[in-house]
């Protein structure tokens, strides 16, 4: 036991992942005096750079960049370092056919879908553009009287009339909508529409065919939507962000796992480390997923049990692994101009196939023909690899988080060998080139980046846990119903990926909360 | 030939709805004369004698969600509809145990409690919840949607009514709405249950005649389509219609004439006519013209628009959608004469579970497997079948002694896919669609009767005939494109005011003149008769006739 008197704070911001380095920085910037705790050794949570072999690092989970929220590079003044922008997705064809897309541009597929592919891009963008205004501000309560929530709603609906009639229908009409359809209604090529529909489900547990896969397919191209390769990797996005908070006075510790929020009188005190250290605060703002920070942190006793009961509802299953792969070369991929090994490689050859490698899931199996996204990184920053080696970061779908029989070290190995079968036909030579590797599934992810289920979303992105209702019912709105808790992760809303949104967001509710 | 007689109105199609529409426009004083392809009238809600001395209700086969409004405004007590309530579900264990649901809320507890404590007790929970979600929809039955992206007075109205009864509910209950309506059923069962066959038994529901499975998103509310109806004002009973599903048509049918109305059989429609932009008539099959008013369509929104119609009549972007309605076939049938009852060795003697649906798939897992064989083109190996034996409460469908047997088949694709597609180390390829041969027809019989057979022992013994109905047979025979039983996919992109298509969720088409009232449009399929009854009311009021249609009542 400690005597001397725990140092206090404004607020205190539980992990220091891109979200809560956004919420501290933006809280900074405001004149509070904010403690960030971060349990691991280096800033970032699953925006980091870490080595995973002798002399080569990789973004160790996120490893693409493309929906940070203009609002919040703006708050925050914050302009990124990407050591490529703009990324060309490139569907693999076999036969070195490759079809390459980026932004409304389209290559490869055929005049017919060209055309057709800047008009859906043109499309989508503009709703997209929706769910952006949507997305960087608290979803407002729904049926209550207060004033703000009804103007917040009206703003969202008034968003939604400015489409015009047509638009707002068909806005309507897809957010519900499977993805494997609206690609069948308007492209023939093949590549084009499995990768797209890869775009849809990356990240999520549905698959193309599932109803609200455009939405997040929207999700995706909400705020951007252009993929870019952060220069040192993932994990300088989150340095350059911890620097900015610490520029605004904002008091970041690494190595201080948090073990507990500690509650006094019925209201949040502040936290306790596993060191034992206590720091006290009347806010507490908790970057680590709702499950882990409701159940773990705060524990259920202090909350009421019908909103345990929504929070271990939370579908938190992950269904992406993380491939590393140490090269002592490039591999050759027979059709690939050498610029093209830069950008984003995609192996879906067709919706089907999507389709077909997100049946295994559902019974807690992997693919045995899993869906790749696969970067260079190396190839533009020579700080990851040595010289004339390379890295190849990738997402392999889906793994399941539990898979039926465990992870056991055959089970790792018959995922790795999956993989290297999936991708042999297009990349002969790469296994001949691996140095050393790391695959991760969710449930190492779980266990490295202390995200419950390893969702990369911290919960899965499907309608029924998005908006009014994410994490979970009555509780969108950052706060959580322990006076003093907040919540500011990708748990809540809008969802994940390096997006800053929610912590943005919950910076905005706690500094509207002292206003009053 | 034309007739010279000019009509108030001509209705396309004698299915339920087409009737109910027919019989609200005669009720009102109209002119009617509906018209109906087949020489028998009731479409999908039909009863027919396909082995002598047997009736089959060989499409729909219960009955449950016809609306009370307009069973009373019909008077179809009147024109001899009788409907038998029946009780329960069954679900067979591949360990030889069952699970039963019985009416006896004493009973089905105990049944529950068998299994897991814990599930017999959320059952409440879980029955209030579904229920509620229940009374909100039943208001909006009898109501045409609302256009969102409308500013009209009219349109309006109706979205601050949607807005009132969903703020009533209170913000909780709201947000629970919004879930339940994007739920997988699956994971919302998940939410309540820990038995895997409770799970299995209640998720039926939710995928019946969709091209979804349990896990798929939106399948949650599927459940309510068949939850919402009643059988004398209690939700979610099922019963038989006496005399089968042709019943209820006969019923509509005497309704219709009874008002004066006029039907035609053997009149199929060729093709909708449109003169200087307004229906004027139909033509029919066999040269014959028949003026009217205006034109009714019952058929589903892809066979009228795009079978029957001029395109040059239509907006293009209007037919480019309809192109795109989901109308993918995803259920069959088998309608089976048996010489006896058969018996079912895991049930005891006289159980009361003989009168239930029974179902054959015990597991969350192979229900979802069922839908990933009808993904890659072909019917589900291991399908999940809801059979009935209507015999056993209305004797007059068989002989004395002898049973009926209806067997409703999840899933079973309009085509198949042209060759199985195996994981291959090419393992991709858009597969190839090829229709249905006769030996396929006979193994996919065979896959439905083996799976009844392993537990009932006697059964393939007492089949005397079977009647095999893929979508593609459902659709040859009724018209419904795709063989879809609800002439469209109930996605919620396909719902309420997108349904059939965003815009045009009001009955009325782009041709003035010209309405829908079938199942194609809100609130979809199911022997309900609310699409027709809404179109109805529409269609007086663009007259500026007096409404004879009742609005809802409410719930009881």
């Amino acid at each position: 036991m400690t005597t001397e008197r725990p140092e206090r704070f404004d607020a205190i911001v539980i992990g220091a992942g891109h979200n809560g380095l956004v919420c501290a920085a933006l809280l900074g910037k405001a004149g509070k005096r904010v403690l960030v705790l971060e349990a691991g050794s280096q800033v970032g949570g699953a925006t980091v750079t870490r080595e995973f072999a002798d002399g080569f690092a990789v973004s160790a989970c996120a490893h693409l960049v493309y929906q940070l929220q203009p609002a919040v590079t703006r708050a925050l003044d914050f302009k990124p370092k990407y050591a490529v922008e703009g990324l060309d997705t490139v569907a693999l064809d076999r036969a070195g056919a490759h079809v390459r897309y980026a932004g409304g541009a389209l290559r490869g597929a055929g005049d017919g879908d060209n055309e057709r592919y800047r008009d859906f891009h043109r499309r989508m963008t503009r709703y997209a553009g929706v769910l952006e205004h949507w997305l960087n501000r608290p979803p407002p309560r729904l049926a209550t009287r207060d004033l703000d929530d009804r103007l917040g709603l009206l703003g969202m609906g008034l968003r939604l009339r400015r489409l015009g009639k047509r638009d707002m229908r068909e806005f309507l009409r897809l957010i519900t909508s499977n993805m494997h359809d609206e690609l069948d209604e308007h492209f023939a090529s093949p590549l084009l529409k499995g990768a797209l529909a890869f775009d849809a489900v990356l990240g999520t547990g549905l698959g193309p065919r599932s109803p609200n896969s455009v939405m997040t397919y929207l999700y995706r191209l909400a705020g951007g939507g252009e993929p870019a390769v952060p220069a040192g990797g993932m994990g300088l996005v989150a340095a350059d962000l911890a620097g900015i908070a610490s520029n605004a006075g904002v008091d970041i510790r690494t190595d201080s796992a948090v073990a507990r929020i500690v509650v006094e009188t019925g209201r949040v005190a502040g936290v306790e480390t596993v060191a034992g250290r206590r720091f006290d605060s009347r806010t507490v703002i908790s970057n680590a997923d709702p499950k882990h920070t409701i159940i773990n942190l705060l524990g259920a006793r202090h909350v009421e049990t019908g909103f345990t009961r929504r929070i271990h509802h939370i579908r938190t299953q992950g269904t992406a692994a993380k491939l590393h792969l140490a090269l002592a070369g490039l591999p050759e991929i027979p059709g690939l101009e050498p610029r093209d090994y830069a950008q984003r490689l995609v192996i879906a050859p067709d919706a089907h196939y999507v389709e077909r490698a997100f049946n295994p899931v559902k019974y807690d199996e992997f693919s045995p023909q899993p869906v790749i996204e696969m970067i260079f990184p190396s190839l533009r920053d020579t700080s990851l690899a040595p010289d004339g080696k390379h890295v190849m970061s990738a997402i392999v779908q889906y793994v399941p988080y539990a898979l039926a029989g465990g992870w056991s070290e055959t089970a790792h190995q018959a995922l790795m060998d999956a993989v290297i079968r999936t991708i042999r036909p297009y990349a002969p030579d790469l296994e001949s080139r691996i140095v050393a590797c790391e695959l991760m599934t969710p449930a190492d992810i779980e266990r490295e980046f202390m995200i419950t289920g390893g969702h990369w979303h911290h919960g899965e992105l499907s309608l029924a846990q998005f908006l009014f209702v994410r994490p979970v019912a009555g509780a969108a709105q950052y706060r959580m119903p322990i006076d003093g808790l907040y919540l500011c992760g990708a748990g809540t809303h809008p969802g994940g990926g390096v997006s800053g949104a929610a912590g943005r967001n919950a910076a905005n509710v706690i500094l509207e909360r002292d206003k009053t | 030939m034309t007739t010279a007689r000019t009509y108030d109105a001509v209705v396309v199609g004698a299915g339920h709805n087409g009737l109910t529409t027919a019989a609200f426009l005669a009720k009102a004083g109209l002119d009617v004369v509906c018209v109906e392809k087949n020489d028998y009238i009731g479409g999908a809600a039909v009863s027919r004698e396909l082995h002598k001395g047997w009736i089959y209700s060989n499409c729909s086969y219960v009955c449950s969600l016809l609306r009370p409004e307009i069973y009373r405004a019909l008077e179809l007590h009147r024109h001899g509809l009788q409907v038998t309530p029946y009780g329960g579900s069954l679900t067979f264990m591949q360990n030889g145990d069952y699970f039963g649901s019985y009416y006896d809320p004493e009973v089905a507890y105990r049944e529950r409690a068998r299994f897991s404590k814990h599930d017999a007790d959320a059952y409440e929970r879980y029955s209030a919840d579904t229920k509620r979600q229940c009374r909100l929809i039943r208001e909006f039955l009898l109501t045409t949607p609302p256009d969102p992206a409308s500013l009209k007075p009219k349109d309006l109205l109706g979205l601050w009514r949607i807005g009132r009864a969903l703020g009533e509910m209170g913000e909780d209950r709201l947000y629970e709405t919004l879930r339940f309506w994007t739920l997988s059923v699956a994971d919302y069962l998940d939410e309540y249950f820990e038995t895997e066959v409770i799970k299995a038994a209640l998720s039926g529901s939710g995928i019946i005649g969709t091209a979804l499975g349990v896990r798929s998103p939106g399948t949650a509310y599927v459940l309510l389509h068949h939850y919402m109806g009643d059988v004398d004002g209690n939700i979610g009973t099922w019963g038989y219609a006496r005399g089968g599903m042709g019943a209820v048509s006969a019923a509509i049918a005497g309704a219709f004439r009874a008002h004066g109305g006029e039907l035609r059989t053997e009149a199929g429609v060729e093709r909708i006519v449109v003169r200087e932009g307004r229906a004027a008539g139909v033509g029919l099959t066999n040269g014959d013209e028949i003026s009217a008013r205006l034109v009714v369509s019952a058929m589903d929104p892809k066979r009228t628009f795009l079978s029957c119609m001029d395109r040059g009549d239509l907006p293009e972007a209007f037919v480019n959608r309809i192109e795109r309605f989901k109308t993918r076939g995803s259920s069959a049938k088998l309608n089976i004469a048996l010489d006896g009852l058969p018996t079912f060795p895991a049930l005891p003697k006289g159980s009361t579970l003989y009168f239930s649906d029974m179902h054959f798939v015990d597991s969350i897992r192979r229900m979802e497997r069922a839908y990933d064989d009808w993904k890659a083109g072909t019917w589900s190996k291991d399908p999940y079948i809801d059979a009935v034996i209507p015999t056993l409460v209305d004797p007059t469908m068989a002989p004395p002694g002898k049973h009926f047997m209806s067997c409703f088949v999840q899933y079973c694709p309009y085509e198949l896919a042209s060759s199985e597609l195996v994981s291959s180390e090419l393992g991709s390829g858009e597969h190839e669609a090829r229709a249905w041969t006769d030996a396929d027809r006979r193994a996919f019989a065979e896959t439905v009767i083996g799976q009844i057979a392993n537990y009932s022992p006697d059964f393939r013994d007492l089949i005397l005939h079977c009647e095999i109905r893929t979508p593609a047979d459902i659709e040859a025979e009724i018209g419904m494109s795709g063989g879809h039983i609800f002439h469209g996919e109930l996605t919620m992109d396909q719902l309420l005011f997108n349904r059939p298509l965003p815009g045009y969720a009001q009955y009325r088409s782009p041709v003035k003149g010209l309405y829908l009232c079938g199942s194609g449009t809100h609130p979809g399929g199911g022997v309900m008769a609310a699409p027709g009854a809404n179109a109805a009311r529409e269609i007086l009021a663009d007259l500026r006739r007096p409404n004879t249609v009742p609005e809802s009542f409410g719930d009881d």
